[in-house]
């Protein structure tokens, strides 16, 4: 081995010197190239290992926490879901369409892995700044790539979120979210326990595609980055539906020991990991694994990443039993190994073993840093006093309305099948997605929420505020927040600064998920996300999952009733540091974001559940970006009735009232306003009528009304415009 | 009332489709694997929307020549009515129960949204839940909807009386600006020569239960089951 050899794997001279160690003798390439792969950033988490483990992560709902496929949460009657989001950046941004696809097509192999039917999809998208050359083609391909895997497969795409900004001009984020639906007493897991057992392949055969992905998925990237399309996978949506269907019908027979999904490092991580869960050794014979190609290597068969692959340990004895189902969704099925009790994989292909090496030290004994950080200095909080006013707050309205961040996604999610499977109770547009739990009167809710500029400017405070919008989004939907799964997308580890964002978003993660009893029961971490140098935003996506137990009693946004009041709850203090009007009015961006006070956040949210449940209210919207009168907007497009605001006499400046984006508040819409501040006042949180709906217009006192059908045109017109134009 | 739902590789709005049929029968349809040779006896048989084998070649083009799909032709030549929705339009377009084909959308992009369609008769066991001329609210999602044939067949179908439901505005008015699809003549559904065979790319078992918003799509299963019972 050459130390060149060594370096193009990804290992660094410390990390080889362990493979020797290790093994005793030089790697064979195969082994080599199993090294490297187990022990990228992408598989073995060794930079953010030792800060991952200090997130909550149980629960009394939580039936699995992170380590498996997927995360599982008991929703009751003997039902669960299980969950997990999941980064497809690097793929994506050289081949969106492919990319996304197989990160779709990825996630719901995790999920449906354990035993759940997957049935609902969410996205969070971030792209670089619309005037970029390459936006609108990844921004085209990605939305095709998804759709085009998600609707074959007929899983709907619900939710998720699209954002736009200059610190992903060089690297997109495609992060996936599925959550599937079990019976608590058909888990599968992943530890192949017994010796003797069958070792079975069963999908899509194996190509050339996708080696070494998810070495790729662990180094910047740079000006050659085209040059490694050739590592992106391809999809197949339609062998991964049938999967899907083969796969649920094996499991509802009682012969599975264990099953996994192969995913990134494929067959490689896919035996490595149920061997060393199940304390046991695996005997692979390549020559029974079915190929695309001829004269596949070792190597190349243990680094695919051919897409819609599965690893399942059967009962002895049960393998015509399997075979058959299989045979009939028309899926290959082989044989191609048996369980050992020798702690080894051993790896034969034409008669030579290419690989024997020790299970436990390639899965435990992966380099774990403690990579040092640094954390940058919390900017200072800027009064709302010091934040210049607009000429027009109506004006200002309608430029936040039609601008990127702010405009409707629906060029987007009108390309997604988001109502396949019957149950979509929500669809796209509001807080949260809300699917029926099939057959029952139960609700799931779901939810993507990351604010990166917070993250930017205050990493704690960002992971903070991550984790309570998505704990809101979800109450705001009437549902009770169960878990979270999360994806923390950042730059190269290496740089203190980076590492120091990490570190801070996880410790603000940690506190909110605490403070709220929402643990991180699944993730993903994808670390240098950096072209030439230039890192992402740090970007620590939170998907959410809450159980509505009465559909009966949900909310959504749409203003829906003439005459009613609408109410402000959760305190006002007109914070515009970091804000969307900050940021697109005056465009810079300064100060410190918004402060999340959690024990404030509970209440209020604990309250405003009270509330849709009891029926007092009859629309129920958060306050996010943008801030109030962009929710109010928000709220009045979806149900078509507008909304009167009243006079403001409070302390603030009436644009910082306005636009500021204050955490942990709700608007409410609701004919028993005085009952509502009633329980507000006794439960002491601040409360406030800021308007009455009707009409067919936004006013705000002392300016012009804007007709809902403007600002509707505005909201609904920026996206396809853009993406029509040139 | 018998219905019997074909479930071939890739179908994904079998299930949907049968839980909209058992809320109007009070019972659950046969699922009919396309492997087959025949449908069992049935009053009703459903070509369900979704993705057979992929959409690779063509839309259907690859469940048409499913074991199954000989004596569900052979029925509905013998007048057993056939039901196909989205997907099962293209089935029904390449086994040539129905003329034309379901190009690429104009837009060429996949489309998923509710669509307002116009009622154009009544007086067939799909339809007769609904008046003439009725405007009503049906999802779409689809990526190859845009229905296309000659000028010549076209004008024989408006002559036949064979358009089902058309894509129209809210009030009803049928201009190209609300032609979700690009389909020749905003044709959303059509039927065969009896009536009996109706193909449609809008899903009605997507708003056939107020918790999903709509119940526009109920009226067709509604009278299916009291004219085929």
């Amino acid at each position: 081995m050459t130390p060149e050899l060594v370096s193009e794997h990804g290992l660094s001279a410390e990390e080889y010197e362990q493979v020797l160690s290790i093994l005793g003798r030089e790697p064979s390439i195969t082994e080599l190239g199993i090294f490297s792969v187990m022990w990228s950033e992408h598989c073995s988490y060794k930079s953010s290992k030792v800060w991952l483990k200090t997130l909550p992560t149980t629960g009394p709902q939580v039936i699995c926490g992170p380590g498996e496929n997927a995360g599982i949460v008991d929703i009751g009657d003997g039902q669960c879901a299980i969950f997990k989001m999941e980064s497809h950046n690097h793929p994506s941004f050289i081949e969106p369409y492919q990319g996304a696809a197989t990160g779709v097509g990825g996630i719901m192999r995790d999920v449906f892995t354990m035993g759940a039917r997957p049935v609902a999809n969410l996205n969070a998208l971030r792209f670089g700044a619309p005037d970029h050359p390459k936006t609108r083609h990844l921004v085209s391909g990605v939305v095709a790539g998804i759709g085009g895997y998600g609707n074959c497969v007929g899983v709907p795409t619900v939710g998720g979120e699209v954002n736009f900004d200059p610190g992903y001009n060089g690297n997109i984020l495609v992060n996936a979210m599925c959550v599937g639906l079990a019976d608590t007493d058909r888990i599968f897991y992943s530890a192949a326990r017994g010796v003797g057992l069958p070792v079975v392949y069963v999908g899509s055969k194996t190509g050339r595609d996708g080696i070494h992905g998810a070495t790729m998925a662990s180094a910047e990237f740079d000006d050659d980055s085209d040059e490694k399309r050739p590592t992106v996978q391809v999809g197949d949506p339609f062998t991964e539906k049938l999967l899907i269907e083969a796969c649920l019908e094996l499991m509802a027979r009682d012969i599975i020991i264990a099953i996994q999904d192969m995913g990134a490092a494929g067959l490689t991580s896919s035996s490595v990991e149920m061997a060393d869960k199940g304390g046991v050794g695996f005997d692979l014979d390549l020559n029974k694994v079915p190929c695309r190609e001829e004269g596949m290597s070792a190597y190349e068969m243990m680094l695919s990443e051919s897409q819609e692959r599965m690893l399942i340990v059967l009962k002895p004895g049960s393998e015509d039993k399997a075979r058959a189902i299989f045979q009939k969704w028309e899926l290959d099925f082989a044989v191609v190994g048996v369980t050992t009790d020798t702690g080894r994989l051993i790896v034969t292909h034409n008669g030579h073993i290419e690989a024997d090496m020790p299970v436990k030290a390639l899965a435990d004994s992966a380099p774990e840093y403690k990579r040092p950080w640094t954390l940058p200095e919390p900017p200072a909080v800027i009064l709302p006093r010091d934040v210049a006013a607009p000429d027009s707050l109506t004006g200002t309205l309608e430029t936040l309305m039609g601008s990127p961040h702010l405009c409707s996604r629906r060029w987007v999610w009108e390309q997604y099948d988001h109502m396949v499977m019957g149950d979509t109770l929500r669809r796209p547009g509001g807080d949260a997605a809300v699917v029926r739990v099939h057959g029952t009167t139960k609700g799931l809710a779901a939810t993507c929420d990351v604010t990166p500029r917070y993250c930017a400017a205050d990493p704690v405070e960002g992971g903070r505020q991550a984790v309570a919008e998505a704990w809101r989004n979800l109450t705001a939907t009437g549902a009770d927040p169960l878990a979270i799964t999360d994806c923390m997308n950042f730059g190269n580890p290496e740089r203190p600064e980076i590492m120091g964002q990490f570190v801070g978003c996880i410790e603000g993660m940690r506190e909110a998920a605490e403070a709220l009893q929402f643990p991180v029961v699944s993730g993903n971490v994808s670390l240098y996300n950096e072209t030439k140098g230039a890192a992402i935003p740090p970007t620590p996506a939170i998907g959410g999952v809450g159980l509505i137990p009465d559909i009966a009693h949900m909310a959504d946004i749409s203003l829906k009733i003439e005459g009613e009041t609408l109410l402000l709850l959760g305190a006002e203090r007109g914070h515009l540091g970091q804000s969307l009007y900050m940021d697109v009015i005056l465009e810079k961006r300064e100060g410190a974001p918004p402060p999340v006070d959690l024990a404030a956040e509970r209440k209020t949210g604990d309250l405003v559940r009270e509330l849709i449940r009891d029926g007092s209210v009859s629309a129920v919207h958060d306050v996010s970006d943008g801030g109030l009168l962009v929710a109010v907007s928000e709220m009045a497009l979806a149900g078509g009735v507008g909304a009167a605001m009243g006079e403001y006499d409070g302390p603030q400046p009436v644009h910082a009232m306005a636009f500021g984006e204050d955490q942990g508040r709700y608007i409410v819409a609701s004919s028993r306003s005085g009952e509502i501040i009633a329980r507000a006042k006794a439960s002491g949180i601040p409360v406030r009528i800021i308007g009455e709906t009707g009409g067919d217009t936004i006013s705000v006192p002392g300016e012009e009304p804007v007709p809902l059908e403007k600002l509707r045109s505005l909201h609904e017109g920026w996206l396809p415009h853009y993406m029509t134009s040139r | 009332m018998k219905a019997s739902v074909i479930v071939f590789p890739g179908s994904n709005c079998d299930r949907d489709v049968a839980v909209s049929l058992e809320a109007a029968m009070g019972k659950k349809p046969a699922m009919v694997w396309h492997g087959e040779a025949d449908v069992p006896a049935s009053d009703l048989i459903v070509l369900p929307g979704g993705f057979s084998y992929g959409d690779y070649l063509r839309s259907g083009a690859m469940a048409a020549h499913s074991p199954i799909m000989r004596d569900v032709v052979a029925k509905a030549r013998k007048g057993t009515p056939v039901l196909g929705i989205c997907n099962g339009f293209h089935l029904l377009t390449e086994t040539g129960l129905l003329p034309g084909v379901l190009m690429r959308n104009a837009s060429l992009k996949f489309i998923c949204k509710d669509v307002w369609l116009k009622v154009v008769r009544n007086d067939t066991d799909f339809a007769r839940g609904y008046a003439p001329g009725e405007v009503i609210r049906i999802p779409i999602a689809h990526h190859d909807g845009n229905y296309f044939a000659d000028e010549d067949t076209l004008d024989r179908l408006e002559g036949e009386n064979r358009v089902a439901f058309r894509y129209c505005d809210a009030s009803g008015a049928l201009n190209g600006d609300i032609n979700p699809n690009g389909s020749q003549r905003n044709i959303a559904g059509l039927y065969n020569e009896t009536g009996t065979v109706l193909g449609l790319m809008p899903h009605p078992e997507r708003l056939a239960d107020p918790a999903l918003g709509g119940t526009d799509g109920r009226p067709m299963f509604d009278s299916l089951v009291r004219a085929l019972h």
